[in-house]
Formats: structure tokens, sequence, C-alpha cells
């Protein structure tokens, strides 16, 4: 029992500062990606001095992240006289909040079995027994239905903070921000219905795990290979689902300053900033574990490789943990990056070319792709029979 | 609908929309990774100068930049603080204080103050063409200014009298020794 809690506390402090790490350095990647893509330097002024010393650490501008935060922290909270106390103060919460929970049911990594990670000290090894623990925070059977219940809620905070800053131009970002989210959320869902059918579960440890794999004995059993167009699908809607850069009609700078969260100041508007990169985040994790094969490298599984050919490679369990968890942050990474070159790369759509493109050009292609995979998963389980 | 002369024709290829989209990507994904080898093998991947650490090279040899007072052998400003500069100049950014000294039967005045604003100065250079004494200059290095406060921003005697030309064809003067 006092095992599992240690665990669970190590998985979760894990799973805070990797979310932490990854909204502070997107900021900074962001900027910094953007410069290089148009020819420019980027951030690069701010340094941390180690006392007393005249060393100044630059490393890029990396720590730009820590002076943002610092200034937010720093701001004057400024409230409009009319704002509404209550739904004012909880907003940027419950838009920050499901963003994070999201992650909980991510798996990043296989399983850990303690006493053999531990077999160079026979008192841990012993204290942990035979108990092994999935590299997930909560193990659920509902893996992707808690995902989409709590991404859902996301759309909560972006109408509370709208409606209860008492501002013409927050009311409307917040009312572009419900519909288009609400929109969107309709075509992720029914993209990753495909995948579901696929892999029969909607617990995303197992679909993980079954993209180890083989497809036609050559390809990894990635969910990209299986259900290429839902990918696409799902990585638009996700995007335009996080209110980023071709769908970023809710905070469109040019018409409605900064969209619902146009009276927000300090920390405040800092959370609503931060939960949109923390997104950034979790979109790539959730792709990665539904398109990339999770935390594992192609043909790689909990116990080493299997290549196409019958071969396998053995490896011991420590350095498959480290493998799947370094494998996973990369992975996620360079979605995050993807991500922040589709940002910067295509021009903003009108409004109503917007939900037209949601429910005209989006819906009824992930409905083709489900009734598509439908009939053919159908066809060839009732062919192998 | 308005029709235009110039509508584009969008073909198949354009509607199908993805596409169109990954060749943008692409195009931009592609500068990135240019930039980033140059970044990594150690040169610069940007065409943006890095403004106060480097200089511009493109900058013209005859720009009008930075003021210099040119000096006579023995290092005092060759300015007779006739003020004729401060009159001249359209911005009123030169400040001079005259000093008279009867000893110097040649030169008897001379600034004791000479002070240039830069946060106001338009670069005209009227100032070097009404001098009487060739004793101001500019330079073509721009002043390096940035700072907190455009109280930095004004030059004084000092700093003009930084300038001393170890070869200078206009004026054959050998070089400052220490006084």
């Amino acid at each position: 029992m006092i095992q599992d809690i240690a665990v669970a506390i190590v998985f979760i402090s894990y799973a805070i500062g990797v979310l932490m790490t990854f909204g502070l350095v997107l900021t900074w990647v962001e900027r910094k990606q953007g410069a290089i893509m148009s020819d420019r330097i980027g951030a690069n002024r701010a340094y941390l001095r180690i006392p007393f010393t005249q060393v100044k650490l630059v490393w890029w501008g990396l720590f730009h992240g820590l002076a943002d935060g610092m200034k937010m922290l720093l701001k004057e909270d400024w409230k409009p006289r009319t704002h509404d106390q209550l739904a004012y103060t909880l907003a940027p919460w419950v838009a920050f909040a499901p963003v994070l929970l999201v992650f909980a049911v991510i798996p990043f990594g296989g399983t850990l079995r303690p006493a053999e990670l531990f077999s160079a000290f026979p008192v841990v090894a012993e204290w942990f027994g035979e108990r092994s623990y999935p590299l997930q925070i909560a193990t659920l059977d509902a893996g992707l239905l808690v995902v989409f219940a709590f991404g859902g809620l996301a759309v909560i905070g972006a109408m509370l903070a709208g409606w209860s800053s008492d501002n013409k131009f927050s009311l409307l970002g917040a009312l572009r921000a419900g519909s288009q989210m609400i929109s969107y959320e309709l075509v992720m869902g029914l993209t990753v219905l495909g995948l579901i059918v696929v892999y029969g579960t909607v617990d995303l440890r197992s679909i993980a795990q079954q993209q180890s794999g083989l497809l036609l004995g050559v390809l990894p059993a990635w969910g990209v290979f299986y259900q290429p167009f839902a990918a696409i699908l799902f990585l638009t809607a996700a995007i335009a689902e996080n209110k980023r850069i071709p769908f970023d009609l809710p905070e469109a700078e040019s018409e409605l300053i900064a969209g619902y969260f146009t009276e927000y100041s300090a920390m405040k508007m800092g959370l609503f900033m931060f939960a949109e990169f923390i997104e950034i985040a979790i979109i790539a994790a959730l792709f990665t574990t539904l398109f990339l094969g999770g935390y594992n490298l192609p043909y790689m599984n909990d116990d080493g490789f299997a290549l196409p050919g019958g071969l396998t490679i053995g490896m011991s369990h420590g350095l498959v943990l480290v493998t799947q968890v370094v494998v996973f942050l990369a992975k996620v990474f360079l979605m995050c990056s993807f991500q922040i070159l589709v940002r910067w790369s295509l021009p903003r759509f009108r409004y109503d070319q917007l939900l037209r493109f949601a429910w005209r050009f989006m819906f009824p292609l992930a409905l083709a792709n489900v009734a598509v995979t439908v009939v053919a998963v159908w066809m060839i389980r009732s062919w192998g029979t | 609908m308005r029709d235009y002369y110039n509508a584009p024709k969008m073909g198949w290829w354009e509607r199908a929309y993805l596409p169109e989209i990954l060749r943008g990507l692409s195009i931009t994904g592609g500068v990135f990774m240019r930039n980033m080898a140059r970044w990594m093998t150690g040169r610069k991947g940007a065409l943006t100068t890095y403004y106060p650490e480097e200089t511009r090279a493109d900058y013209s040899p005859i720009n009008r930049g930075k003021h210099v007072l040119t000096q006579r052998p023995d290092g005092s400003p060759q300015c007779v603080a006739c003020n004729l500069c401060a009159t001249v100049c359209p911005a009123k950014v030169i400040e001079i204080e005259t000093g008279f000294d009867p000893e110097d039967v040649a030169h008897p005045t001379f600034p004791v103050q000479f002070t240039i604003d830069y946060s106001r100065c338009v670069f005209c250079g009227l100032c070097v063409e009404a001098c009487p004494e060739d004793a101001i200059r500019m330079m073509p290095e721009v002043p390096s200014f940035p700072g907190a406060d455009r109280r930095d921003m004004w030059l004084s005697l000092p700093e003009l009298l930084t300038w001393n030309p170890q070869k200078d064809p206009a004026k054959p003067y050998p070089p400052k020794v220490a006084r």
C-alpha cells in the first residue's frame, strides 16, 4: 500500500514537472522556432547570472520563459469594476485544470517492475516484492473517454471568462470559442472512433501496446499507418480545439483585442496562456499515443526489439524503461515542434470559413473515415474466420 | 460577387487543400532546417544584425554618423566656440559654453562645454558644413546609445574628443602625445 502511494507520488510529480517544463520551454521554442523560420535571431537576451560571479548563462535565451513568468507574477492584477466576482476568479482555473488532468490517463512508458529495477539493492527490491506499475498515473479502462470528458471542460473556462469580464469583446470571443471548440471536439471524437474500431479498446495503454506489433509483416503497427486519414483530421481538429493560429478566431487580435481573456491581467492571463502551451504538449502526447506508437520505438516492446525478420534483441528492464521515457518525450517534443511549424506557416481562417470547414468538410470526411474503417474491419474479421 | 480580372483560378489540386498546405509547411520547414543547420555548424542563420554588438557591413564610407571634434597637435579641441554649428543646427541639439583665454593669442576662445543631444539629432551634417575651422566632423559609424534613459544620449566634450587618428590626409599632424 505504502509502495503504491510512493510510486503514485513519483509519477504525479514527474507528470506535473514534465508538463510545466513543456509549458515553460514551449513559450521560448515557439518564439525561437518562428524566428529561425523567418531568418531572424529570436529571443536571446535573458540570462541567469551565477550569484557572486560575472558568469552569465545565456543558453540561447532559454530563460526567457522564466522572465515571462516572473513578469506575469509581479504585474498588477487589474480587474474591471463590473466583473462577476466568482466566475471571474474561477475561469482561469477551469480553463487550466482540465488540461493537466488529461495527462493522467496518458501512458508515458511501459511497465515498471521495481524489484527488477532495484535488484542491486535487495532492501528496496524486497520492499516492493512482486508489484509492477504501468507508467501512467491513472490506469483507467476508459482512457479516451476521460480525455474527451476533460477536454470538453476547457470550453467552460473560456465561456466563463468571456461572460464574467463584462466586456463585449470578451463575450464575442467566448461565443466564438464555444462554438468552435464544440464543433471541433465532435470531429475529434469521430476521427478517434475509427481507431477504437481498429484496436477494439479505449484504454490508451492497450492501444499503445498494440502498436508495438507488425502491420503486413514490415511496417510497425502504428495508428498512423492504420488510419492515416484520421491522423491528419485528428491533428487539425486538435489544433483547432486548442484555438491556435490557423484557427485562433476566439483571440483574433485585430478584431477582438485578445478575445475571451481581454480583461484578464497578470498571472490570471498567464494561466490562460500557460494552459494553451500545455495543451500543445497534451495534444502532442495524445497524438503520439494514438498514432505514433506511444512510448515505443518502431519494432520495440516491453522486452526489447522484435524486428520484422523474426529477429529479437533483448534489453534489460532499466534500459527499456529509460528508452521508453526518453522516446516518449522526444516524440512529444517533435509533435509540439510540428504544431509550432503550422502556427507560423498558415494564415488564419475567416470565421464563417472556420465553421464551414468543421461542419461541411471535416465532419463528413470523419464520418466517411469511420464508415470505411468499420466496413474494412468487418470484412477482414469475417474473412479471417 | 465581383469578378476580378486576376482572380486566382484554382484547379482540383489546389481545391484538395491538403497538398498545398503540405507544400507551404515544407517550404517553411525547409527554411527552418537550412537556418538551423547554419546555426549548428557555427555560421549565422539569420539576416538580422545583433544591434549593439554587431555593425552592419554595408554602411557607406560617407555615411553621416557619430560626431567627433578634431584636435590640435597638443590635444586641445580645434573648435573656437564660434557657435556657428549651434546656430545652423535645425534640431537645435548642439550646446556650447564658450571660455576665454587672453594668453592664447591665436585662439582666444575655446569650448568649455560642447554637448550634442543624440535623442534629437537628425544627422543632417549642416554643423560640419558650417564649421569654419574644420573642427567638427562626422564618422561613418553610428553612435551606440542603447540605454534606459534619454539623458544617457547626451554626448559631451570628453567623448567627442576621443577621436585620435594616427593618419589623416586632411590634417597631417603628428599623433597626439600625452601631456
